[in-house]
């Protein structure tokens, strides 16, 4: 069966020439579109046409389009990865628009994500609160068998749960608070729930909140809209680990 | 210890055990104004009234009370400013009604509209009765201002506004604060949502059954 085309759709695009540059939004117009189109193919499209016109094309972060990387971002009508659940913005197809929309592009918004140009943000924020704390520090040595460190089918599932998250940095897009807490507890989480990541707990939820604090993230106040928009489902429960992990290091102080 | 006070997560725990105190509070409070719908001649309601005028209550316990609402008060304002200025430049469009509650999402404005409530309510009961302490009858002047002829009926309906509110407040602000101690996973979540949807509406019904039973059948 072949996709159907819209025949045309109308999108309003953030520009911004650079992070000090004051960006406005932009309006092109883009035809006949299969809706078998990835959302980035689409822009693919519409950038070919303006280095056609001469334009400057629009700027948008991607990597890997195959949802795993989690560089894409984009606020789509209103929506961190637009309007589907559970996906990236590159695993968004076109099928999910109607011929004549009006479809309005935005970057992630947060103090902390500053804008590089049009619709990439800067996601350093994030290296910053792994470096801190969101890793192991020891020698691994040879591999031990399987079997050695007993470790139940639930925690690992709870891990590898938590350690699905690409760091795409959705939940604080969409958090009304720009708030990190999401990612910060799903990179806590899945190393707090083996028994080689409990060696250092307590000092990792000390120091990754305490870089999440001073990067300027905003201060969760659990609406829940992170997890609902997160491509990859991590959940809120991790954050409530999260605070039990940080306040009991804290009284150990 | 100031690093902890400092600490996004050490000001949530404030917000949320103080929040807890308050959740107590409005349940005290409501069991003894239900003491208006149970005796119409009012002495149950006036015993209840003058225990809680008592040198132990009003000097032990009450500073206790007001301190919980000031720190309450206090951290969501700094809360709140320091989520508004975690985004400089908001979205042209954004649509939060798909992945989360109304009331999550309007916290501070319902909280600020309940203490609006709170002052007036104040202005009406506490300070004449705990205050001045010349009131002989607190059960007739809770009657009189809810059946007085031309205003019973608006503050009856003021009362009821003042309940919604914190009905709506409580229906996020329950589960919410035990998610900000850590106490939650995800069985227990889905049990604390459902008992705040509880709490808060059986708060919330309680208190707009009051007025409207004093205005219409006492």
């Amino acid at each position: 069966m072949a996709d159907k085309i819209l025949k045309e759709l109308t999108l309003k695009i953030w520009r911004q020439k650079d992070a000090k540059s004051k960006g406005q939004f932009e309006t092109y117009k883009v035809n006949n579109i299969s809706t078998g189109t990835s959302f980035l193919e689409m822009l693919d499209i519409l950038n070919e046409q303006l280095i056609n016109e001469g334009k400057e094309p629009v700027a948008f972060d991607h990597d890997c389009r195959e949802g795993i990387c989690g560089m894409c971002s984009l606020f789509i009508d209103g929506r961190a990865h637009g309007p589907d659940d559970d996906i990236t913005t590159c695993q968004l197809h076109m099928r999910k628009f109607k011929d004549g929309a009006t479809i309005t592009i935005e970057p992630w918004r947060a103090g902390a994500f500053p804008i590089i140009k049009d619709l990439i943000v800067n996601r350093t924020a994030f290296e910053e609160i792994l470096q801190s704390g969101g890793y192991i520090s020891v020698n691994t040595g040879g591999i031990p068998d399987g079997n050695a460190i007993p470790i139940s089918q639930d925690d690992a599932e709870e891990a590898m749960d938590a350690a699905a998250c690409i760091g795409c940095g959705a939940c604080v897009a969409t958090c009304k608070n720009s708030s990190a807490m999401l990612f910060v507890s799903a990179k806590v989480s899945h190393l707090a729930k083996l028994p080689q990541g409990r060696v250092e707990a307590a000092r990792r939820a000390k120091n990754m909140v305490a870089k999440m604090d001073e990067l300027g993230f905003g201060n969760c106040t659990n609406t829940g809209a992170c997890e609902v928009e997160c491509p990859k489902g991590i959940s809120i429960a991790n954050i409530a680990r999260l605070n039990r992990e940080f306040l009991s290091a804290k009284i150990k102080d | 210890m100031s690093s902890f006070l400092g600490s996004s997560i050490g000001k949530k725990l404030i917000m949320s055990l103080s929040g807890l105190f308050l959740v107590l509070f409005v349940l005290v409070h409501l069991i003894l104004n239900s003491f208006l719908m149970f005796d119409s001649t009012g002495e149950l309601f006036n015993a209840g009234a003058h225990f809680m005028s008592l040198p132990i209550i009003r000097f032990g316990l009450q500073p206790v009370l007001a301190a919980g609402f000031l720190i309450h008060i206090i951290y969501s304002i700094i809360l709140t400013l320091q989520n508004q200025k975690a985004r400089p430049q908001k979205y042209a469009t954004q649509n939060l009604s798909e992945s989360s509650t109304w009331s999550s999402r309007n916290m501070f404005v319902l909280g600020g509209l309940v203490l609006v409530f709170i002052a007036m309510h104040l202005l009406h009961f506490f300070i004449p009765i705990q205050i001045h302490g010349n009131v002989h009858d607190d059960y007739q002047l809770v009657k009189e201002l809810f059946t007085n002829g031309s205003t019973g009926l608006i503050y009856s309906g003021l009362y009821v506004v003042g309940a919604i509110l914190l009905g709506l407040h409580l229906a996020h602000g329950f589960w919410s604060s035990f998610q900000s101690i850590g106490f939650s996973n995800t069985i227990w979540r889905a049990r604390l949502e459902k008992l705040g949807y509880i709490y808060a509406i059986f708060i919330g019904a309680g208190f707009t059954t009051i007025p409207l039973y004093l205005h219409f059948f006492a």
